[in-house]
């Protein structure tokens, strides 16, 4: 059965609009209370580890060094080649399970308190305050003619504004060229031509995203805000306003008992509003703008506070707690439901096995490729040769040996270059010759035969030095007709 | 060079390009007004019975982006070649970079190889970062033919033995790199004679790096072998002026055995090496040819 949209009459035009407006800024009061300063503990823990990862030495060398030259990423003592790019889709499935359990739980935690459009605009608008005041000394200094104090405090702003923001860029392009060197050539006025731009564009993109475009990020260009609607369901703890406890709203004297004057405990202060950095008013229920910073949250529950009335007119609840009065303890029992348990089951799987993987990985990478000029050949004695290239990847960062042995094949041995010695960090391919004796190459039939190529870590120097890698990789031998 | 066979297209592209553009200005102007239906801020659209399309305005720095990008299409097709075969002010082309990124690439290389340049093959094949740029450099040009480890294979010589077509010298490996070679034997069988002579030949041959042979026939083609003397020596020994092979060693290149040599007496053969001297550097095939050396003087080269 076809459903039918029935046609209304179009009623009469009544005015021509732009689809277009400039958006009012908003000027958000600041806030204190539980949540900011949850807030402000992540600020502050993500941004001493931006800025001071860069400058952690670790073994002569930064801790954390991205050198896309060399196409080598040191990771504290690991040193990961463009081959381990796994490890880097592995963190991104990580972050991804992750963002789908918080949001399950408790909406968009990631959006009001870790995001670094949240962070870097929380650092700004503290900037901001320090120079120009409150949400109120704000708009009166917008709306004041321009006079010598309003050049000063907009002029410090946007000094500091500035050089937070280049201060950001070359943090960034620090985790690329080492900090010290970074530093040195911005000194000396050598900065390469990406190195300047990337400084310039990163502090720019800062300072645009915090100082000025803001909530307008999160309403008109993240994507992640417009999806998060799939992975919310009606037990996903959200902020919510209590309208059954707030409702109707209206002022009224402190301390005023509000069933005595028929009306909830709304006392339509709109402190939630003016807190808002998306500039919403909460108490309409869900919207897409809401970035669950939970800022209405902290200064309703002042309000609350000061009104003698109980906390919690604007809290995190989920739909179905809030239709259905359920207790703190009902709603938490309802949040621990199969789609957080299996995205939490994932999560702590993908986990573990990203870890192990990491802990135990070996210490050089091969790959066995056979030779493309030359199938097979016999030689001196009717034995028989094959050459393959192995590509060798030392992942530490020390000069290892390595020694190549093949396996699977009754008397196949490697005739040349089974000895090969690795700089630190080097990958290189090596050509190594396989050989199997004519008694056992006339025994073989014509065509390919499995073998498996050795591939370990030795000491020869240093005898207590234990094998620390032994690889196995699988190729093929050839027996020509 | 126009990439299209009629100035027509050209005309085509640029017209298309710019109207495209105009039309997407022009698209912005007309679409960013519209006439409110109702006084709730909605469009009067209802779908659904209940969904309700709302007026909800974009910021106007999106448009003003949306504008930017139409003048930067301007910007762009005025200074690259955007329109059909119009070369843009800046004179930008494809190869031009590409021959640019090549010259860079030789100017920081040339930093590289300039420590080299000059330095004799028996020292630079003590230096192991040489030789580690000249194994690359053989992987990368040479192994196709020669093998990953440069023993070669059947028509293609060893490299790493004491058996040379052209010289076995630094100079002489250089010159091979550097210019090519090419390895002509001739067709035989009219000179030599008749088949049973061409056996004969072939026999002597053999008998000349002590292989199996028939000592009769051997001493028949003896004599037939004069004409194969012109090149390959009274001895057969070879004459690495003409690249004529040593036939009294126990390397053979193109096949052992009296079939195989019949073949090549007959049919003659012609090899090419390829001259690498567009290809690589002179400070390349110098590293390349020190490597190269280095393989059949394993004793210098132990300590690597």
């Amino acid at each position: 059965m076809s459903r039918i949209i029935p046609i209304s009459a179009v009623p009469p035009a009544t005015a021509t609009v732009s689809l277009y407006v400039s958006e009012e800024k908003i000027q958000a009061r600041s806030v204190r209370g539980w949540f900011a300063g949850w807030r402000w503990a992540t600020v502050w823990l993500t941004q001493l580890l931006f800025y001071g990862l860069p400058w952690l030495q670790w073994n002569g060398r930064p801790a954390l060094l991205f050198d896309l030259g060399a196409r080598r990423f040191y990771v504290f003592s690991m040193v990961l080649h463009p081959q381990d790019v796994i490890y880097l889709a592995g963190l991104l499935i990580l972050s991804a399970y992750s963002l789908f359990l918080f949001t399950a739980v408790a909406g968009r935690l990631w959006c009001g308190f870790a995001c670094p459009q949240t962070v870097y605009t929380e650092i700004f608008m503290w900037v901001e305050r320090r120079f120009e005041g409150d949400r109120q000394a704000r708009i009166k200094l917008d709306a004041a003619p321009w006079s010598l104090r309003k050049i000063a405090r907009r002029g410090g702003k946007q000094a500091v504004w500035l050089a937070m923001g280049l201060w950001t860029g070359f943090t960034f392009v620090a985790y690329f060229t080492p900090a010290r060197t970074l530093g040195a050539e911005v000194l000396g006025f050598a900065l390469g031509p990406w190195e300047t731009f990337w400084i310039l564009f990163y502090g720019l993109a800062t300072y645009g995203n915090a100082g000025y475009l803001r909530e307008q990020v999160c309403k008109y260009m993240c994507p992640y805000a417009r999806f998060q609607s799939a992975m919310f369901d009606r037990d996903t703890l959200i902020v919510s306003y209590d309208p059954l406890r707030g409702e109707p709203r209206g002022s009224r004297k402190r301390g005023v008992d509000p069933a005595s004057i028929g009306k909830g405990e709304c006392i339509d202060c709109t402190l939630c509003v003016q807190v808002c950095p998306t500039g919403i008013d909460i108490r309409k229920g869900l919207q897409y703008e809401c970035i669950g910073c939970a800022a209405c949250i902290d200064v309703c529950n002042g309000v609350m506070d000061k009104m003698s009335y109980p906390r919690g007119l604007i809290r995190f609840a989920t739909q179905n707690a809030m239709a259905q009065r359920w207790s703190r303890r009902t709603t938490w029992k309802r949040v621990a439901r199969p789609r957080v348990l299996v995205y939490g089951t994932v999560l702590a799987a993908l986990g573990s096995a990203f870890v192990y993987s990491l802990a135990t990985r070996a210490p050089i990478r091969a790959d066995v490729v056979r030779d493309r000029g030359t199938l097979a050949r016999m030689v001196e004695g009717g034995r028989i040769e094959n050459v393959y290239r192995l590509q060798l990847m030392n992942a530490t960062e020390a000069v290892e040996h390595v020694r190549v042995e093949v396996e699977g094949l009754p008397g196949a041995s490697v005739a040349a270059w089974s000895d090969v010695d690795l700089a630190a960090t080097e990958s290189r391919w090596v050509p190594v010759v396989v050989q199997i004796g004519p008694e056992q190459a006339s025994s073989l039939r014509p065509g390919a035969h499995p073998i498996e190529f050795r591939i370990r870590l030795v000491a020869p120097a240093d005898a207590t030095r234990e094998i620390r890698a032994d690889l196995h990789e699988k190729s093929t031998f050839i027996v020509p007709r | 060079m126009s990439d299209f066979f009629s100035s027509g297209w050209s005309l085509f592209i640029a017209l298309a390009t710019l109207v495209s553009l105009v039309a997407c200005l022009a698209l912005l102007i007309f679409a960013s007004r519209r006439t409110k239906m109702a006084d709730d801020n909605s469009t009067g659209h209802v779908f659904d019975g209940d969904l309700v399309e709302m007026n909800n305005p974009m910021p106007m720095w999106w448009v003003v982006l949306f504008v930017l990008t139409v003048i930067f299409a301007f910007v762009y097709v005025y200074a690259f070649p955007g329109l059909g075969s119009v070369a843009g002010s800046l004179g930008w082309t494809s190869r031009g970079e590409l021959e640019a990124d090549q010259a860079r690439a030789a100017r920081e290389m040339a930093q590289v190889y300039a420590a080299y340049s000059g330095v004799p093959a028996e020292m630079l094949s003590q230096d192991a970062k040489a030789m580690a740029i000249g194994q690359r450099l053989f992987i990368n040009n040479c192994a196709t033919c020669h093998g990953s480890d440069a023993r070669g294979s059947k028509g293609f010589p060893n490299l790493t033995d004491n058996d040379w077509l052209h010289g076995g010298t630094p100079e002489k490996i250089e010159e091979t790199i550097t210019l090519g070679r090419t390895g002509v034997m001739p067709p035989m069988a009219a000179a030599v004679g008749t088949s049973t002579d061409v056996h004969n030949v072939a026999q002597y041959v053999l008998s000349l790096s002590k292989s199996p042979y028939d000592s009769i026939a051997a001493y028949s083609g003896k004599a037939k072998f004069a004409a194969c003397a012109a090149c390959h020596g009274v001895d057969g020994k070879g004459n690495q002026a003409l690249g004529a092979p040593n036939l009294s060693d126990n390397v053979w290149l193109h096949g052992w055995g009296e079939a195989a040599i019949a073949e090549i007496v007959n049919n003659g053969k012609t090899s090419v090496m390829p001259a690498q001297r567009g290809r690589l550097s002179g400070e390349q095939i110098h590293v390349l040819a020190s490597y190269v050396w280095s393989l059949s003087h394993p004793r210098q080269t132990a300590a690597r």
